[in-house]
């Protein structure tokens, strides 16, 4: 990965900007690190990662959203939470905050319209957040989505805490994705300690990572199923799905594997029979998986629901920069573990799975392809696991930059983080993938019928939590 | 389908024994609960869930319960759909400002009688969350709380553990 650093003047801010909205370069990240708005940009055809800096002027910086939707509802939160204005933004209205007052909805008008009011209490266990309908009888003709309930102001919260706080934190932004933010943020704060984790800890992380991608998506192909009321389906996966916890709580002690990522290495070693334990997960899945793709496959009132539903154009894919499923069910060939790639996935071999089709089907697929390379690196990590220590040792390095991406089973994780001079969190930020998928849920469901918004709504999965952090 | 339901068939049941109640539990609830409201409820409550501002981790292992191997619903407990069906209103994560009133308006649109339980060490004081400006507080600081079941997340065994003690003193 090449990595650069670049503070710009009102030129190179908007020269960015116009190759944002061209096409030349794919928006990773936008957030303020006050007096400075920092963007994040990659550009695909060199898989160069930029971060430019432009400092405020009188709290302002020239909008991005305006050129490049994609910004819209980064710049709204970098204004709820910094105070740092778009200037010239075309929706100035708050996003993570939710002052007292009506929240003015986007106008849908025309005859025989209605508008239908979700949430943000919704009626399974799922987390919070609004979606505005409106519908013509049966078809949607436009959703908007209200989001920022579950803010807990993370990023507020790390500002001057010391780094195992801001890495309990980091655990916490989206717990389905416990390992892989910890990942992103213990890669950042080594970038900025200038220090390595050793081998075997590189290696338990990706193990860690494996295991997290298979139990989400063992849950995600059952509840998509589920959805269209196709129990059989949900009832084999959540077998699967609590086999998979089983096994990482008999090899780490905890069925989520939260904290055990930390900055240096990880807090703790397998257990002395996790690859036994692993090896008896991989035999029953490999023995019991296929014949429930099988059954997905050849079930044609469950193909009904999800083939030719809830598309994503493929262009939208690209603009947005959707990463995980989402963007490689829509053609958009991109996987953190291989652009910008980290360690040990350079060492380890798997496909990234690509589809064009982008309907709810397309992602199931991807989720089940991808099942399949996770049981293979898994194979691969415990076949291939380094001796020796698991954490190396934080030393005082002064203030310094970090900046990671890792991919969580939803998709890039990007994590950017400043330490002062007594290693302490000066500032971070964490991006989810929802950020870049949430918009494109809005147009999937364009023109499909109200009952088939749930369908929609589970084969992205999108994150909440880590999206309101 | 009929091969994958065959097999499950004839592999047996996953189902495990449930977990002894959780003591602590017991005790807490005893307060608040009295015998007319038993004789209502008969042998089953109806749940009504709220994520209040978790990181999702605590859904998550509530999800669990649902699964071949806790399977809640053996026990007369179950999830419902909107809190005018529930009798029980779980609460995960420490309470946002942003879901303070969603949180209060699903409490009141509960029938009597009621009872409220805290999963989740940020349910219980805001957890790691304390003293973000963005949080009120732990469950307890906008609602009555009867039970509480720690935990980062608690899992499927501890959460069934708590929701058992209810059943008992409850239903």
């Amino acid at each position: 990965m090449t990595l650069s650093h670049e503070t710009v003047n009102v030129d190179g801010w908007l020269e960015a900007v116009d190759r944002l909205a061209n096409g030349s370069l794919t928006l990773l990240g936008l957030w303020a690190d006050p007096p400075g708005v920092k963007m994040a940009t990659l550009d695909e055809a060199i898989g160069d990662i930029s971060i430019i800096t432009y400092i405020t002027r009188h709290n302002q910086y020239p909008t991005v959203g305006v050129k490049h939707p994609p910004a819209i509802r980064l710049e709204r939160a970098i204004r709820d939470l910094h105070k740092l204005d778009a200037i010239g933004a075309s929706d100035t209205r708050p996003w993570l905050k939710h002052p007292d007052g009506v929240y003015e909805f986007l106008a849908a008008e025309g005859e025989a319209l209605h508008q239908i009011s979700v949430g943000p209490v919704h009626a399974g266990i799922i987390e919070p957040g609004h979606f505005r309908f409106t519908a013509n009888g049966e078809f949607l003709v436009r959703l908007e989505q209200r989001l920022g309930y579950v803010h807990k102001g993370i990023e507020a919260m790390m500002a001057d805490a010391p780094l195992d706080k801001a890495t309990k934190l980091a655990a916490r932004t989206s717990g389905d994705s416990t390992v892989a933010y910890g990942f992103a943020f213990a890669l950042a704060a080594e970038m900025a300690l200038k220090i390595a984790a050793p081998p075997r800890a590189i290696y338990l992380r990706a193990l860690m990572a494996e295991l997290e991608r298979l139990a989400n998506h063992f849950g995600d192909i059952g509840a998509i199923c589920n959805d269209a009321s196709f129990s059989l389906m949900h009832a084999q996966c959540g077998i699967l799905r609590e086999l998979t916890l089983r096994a990482a709580e008999a090899c780490f002690g905890h069925r989520l594997m939260m904290d055990l990522i930390v900055p240096g290495g990880v807090a703790r070693d397998i257990a002395g029979d996790g690859a036994t334990q692993l090896r008896t997960l991989l035999t029953e899945v490999r023995r019991v998986f296929p014949h429930l793709t099988a059954l997905y496959d050849n079930t044609a009132s469950l193909q009904d629901r999800t083939v030719t539903t809830g598309i994503v154009k493929p262009e939208y894919a690209r603009q947005f920069g959707a990463g995980g499923y989402v963007g490689r069910a829509s053609g958009r060939d991109f996987d953190a573990r291989r652009q910008p790639g980290y360690a040990p996935y350079d060492r380890l071999t798997f496909d990234v799975p690509l589809l064009t089709a982008g309907d709810v089907n397309a992602r199931v697929w991807i989720r089940i392809r991808e099942v399949e390379q996770s049981l293979g690196l898994i194979e691969q990590i415990i076949g291939s696991l380094p001796d020796g220590a698991i954490e190396t040792e934080l030393q005082a390095a002064g203030a310094g930059e970090g900046f990671a991406m890792t991919e969580a089973f939803r998709g890039d994780v990007l994590v950017w983080l400043r330490l002062d001079d007594n290693g302490r969190v000066a500032r971070c930020h964490l991006r989810d993938a929802s950020w870049f998928q949430w918009p494109l849920l809005e147009t999937a469901v364009e023109g499909n019928i109200v009952a088939d918004f749930p369908l929609c709504n589970k084969s992205f999965n999108c994150s909440y939590a880590g999206h309101d952090a | 389908m009929r091969k994958t339901m065959i097999e499950s068939l004839l592999r047996g049941q996953l189902t495990e024994p449930a977990p002894p109640v959780d003591e602590a539990a017991l005790a807490e609830l005893a307060e608040s609960v009295n015998r007319a409201a038993r004789a209502r409820l008969g042998r089953s409550l109806s749940i009504r869930h709220v994520d209040a501002g978790s990181c999702n981790g605590c859904e998550l292992e509530l999800h669990a319960l649902s699964n071949a191997f806790y399977d809640l619903e053996r026990f007369g407990l179950r999830f419902v759909a909107s809190p005018r069906h529930a009798d029980v209103l779980t609460v995960t994560g420490p309470v946002t400002q942003n879901m303070r009133e969603a949180l209060l308006r699903t409490y009141e649109a509960i029938p009597d009688p009621k009872w409220v339980v805290a999963i989740g060490g940020c349910a219980v004081d805001g957890g790691i969350f304390v003293g973000s400006a963005a949080i009120v507080g732990g469950v307890k600081d906008v609602l009555p709380v009867d039970l509480t079941i720690r935990g980062c997340p608690p899992n499927p065994r501890q959460l069934l553990a708590g929701l058992l003690g209810l059943l008992q003193t409850v239903a």
